[in-house]
């Protein structure tokens, strides 16, 4: 039965698409990416949306790295804990919370959301840095000291690269948690594809709210495709066979 | 201290939609639970099937929420339930089957081939297996899956209130159109204090439910 599911998958997978592409005619979806004056407005929006979670990964990135390193120096180690817990607090919090709160301090405009994106990104990002490096084997980091390695060298050729599995893994959940929440950004102000879904649903536009809703969905799976290649060229090789 | 105020002024309102989201959520959430559970346990005799009924979960959680409202909304309008509390629903019981899934097939799998054995050298049937032996040890590892569930759940169902399905979304949402400053804090403040409650909840369940032989031996998940 099984066996059989397996192999009717691929024609299935075909008439699925073709269903779509069905689908996307009727509810005038290709109409609307080739109408002369929608057109612009979307790649502008897409630029906008783009640029939304550029600009927050970046800062994100940067941030929580930096805070996760931080907070596994042997300075900062005894903060960690309560780190931990403020990051896993912070999760808790909705998206659509943060980004009213970055509203009710900041004002409209994309300043303001590129600080509730970034704030949101960091938490994943820092909690897997920390925990990553944290859960490199002590015999590794023993050895490198053994060979006389200085903190900043032991911490760029062995923390990190034996932590590099579990920081992308943070970094891809960031990334799609922004391309999601960064569609909300449209409610105040930020303008980015979730212009298009709101409009739609607010008027009920089929076509509108689909030429928002597939490109932020397509844009979070090759987000995670991105992330997954990320892996291959950033996880040293030897720790890659090592896993399987 | 406005925001409070605003709170207490409007209580009747703030318990009705603290209600309905509570409702949203913990209906979703029923539901995942009976279709992810017993799926969970299914998967771990095929191990073929698991890896692509984990990867298609996956893929399922990869999609942003507004966007997944967004295509839904021409499906179930073809039914007349387009908007409002079906596709809230739906979405969340989407969006909670990774973690249920997942935690249910994982746990399963890591119970003690040597607990599994001895159940079977008493002659247990594959049923009474599972009832007595796997499910009981894998329990923590289960209501994890919906603990995590459930604080997701919270979390999107405040952005279904732009569909209409109402709940403390509905706080946040009015409040951006109307530029209401008490009105945001307080429903940013109340879904995050909801969420929290629940996932404080759902640990205390989790520690209840967990049968007292097992709570010796293994280390309590956090």
């Amino acid at each position: 039965m099984i066996r059989i599911l397996f192999k009717v998958n691929r024609f299935f997978l075909i008439m699925v698409i073709f269903g779509a592409g069905v689908a996307a005619q009727r509810t005038g979806l290709i109409d609307y990416f080739f109408d002369p004056f929608e057109y612009p407005i979307f790649i502008k929006l897409l630029g906008q949306h783009l640029y939304l979670v550029g600009c927050s990964m970046a800062i994100a990135t940067v941030t929580g790295l930096s805070v996760g390193i931080l907070l596994t120096r042997p300075r900062f180690k005894r903060y960690a804990g309560v780190g931990m817990y403020i990051v896993s607090l912070g999760q808790t919090v909705p998206s659509l919370a943060v980004i009213a709160l970055a509203m009710s301090f900041l004002g409209i405009g994309a300043r303001s959301a590129i600080l509730a994106l970034s704030l949101y990104s960091i938490l994943p990002i820092a909690r897997n840095t920390l925990a990553g490096i944290v859960a490199v084997p002590p015999a590794l980091i023993d050895a490198a000291r053994g060979m006389g390695m200085p903190p900043g060298r032991l911490l760029l050729e062995v923390e990190l690269p034996n932590a590099m599995k579990v920081i992308i893994t943070g970094f891809r959940v960031a990334l799609i948690i922004n391309i999601g929440t960064a569609a909300l950004a449209f409610l105040i102000g930020a303008g980015g594809l979730g212009d298009l879904i709101f409009s739609g649903i607010s008027l009920m536009q089929t076509d509108k709210l689909l030429a928002g809703a597939i490109p932020v969905t397509l844009m979070a799976l090759i987000g995670d495709f991105l992330c997954e290649l990320l892996g291959l060229w950033l996880i040293p090789q030897g720790l890659r066979l090592e896993k399987q | 201290m406005s925001t409070f105020d605003f709170i207490i002024n409007n209580y009747r309102q703030v318990i009705y939609l603290i209600g309905e989201h509570v409702w949203i959520v913990s209906l979703a959430l029923a539901l995942a639970t009976l279709i992810g559970v017993p799926l969970g346990m299914v998967i771990t005799r095929h191990k073929a099937l698991a890896a692509r009924v984990i990867n298609a979960a996956n893929i399922l959680m990869t999609i942003p929420s507004i966007a997944l409202f967004g295509l839904m909304l021409p499906v179930l309008s073809l039914v007349g339930h387009g908007l409002g509390k079906v596709p809230a629903v739906t979405a969340l019981v989407l969006y909670s089957q990774l973690p249920i899934i997942r935690n249910t097939y994982t746990a399963i799998q890591n119970v003690p081939p040597a607990v599994v054995d001895a159940g079977k050298g008493m002659g247990m049937s594959r049923w009474e297996l599972l009832r007595e032996v796997q499910i009981p040890i894998s329990i923590p590892v289960i209501l994890a899956g919906l603990r995590t569930a459930a604080v997701m759940s919270i979390g999107i169902a405040a952005i279904a209130a732009y569909i209409g399905a109402g709940g403390l979304g509905v706080l946040i949402q009015q409040g951006i159109d109307r530029v209401h400053q008490e009105m945001i804090l307080s429903g940013a403040l109340l879904v995050s204090v909801l969420a929290l409650v629940v996932d404080g909840g759902m640990a205390l369940i989790e520690r209840l439910v967990t049968p007292r032989g097992i709570k010796i031996q293994q280390p309590r998940p956090k």
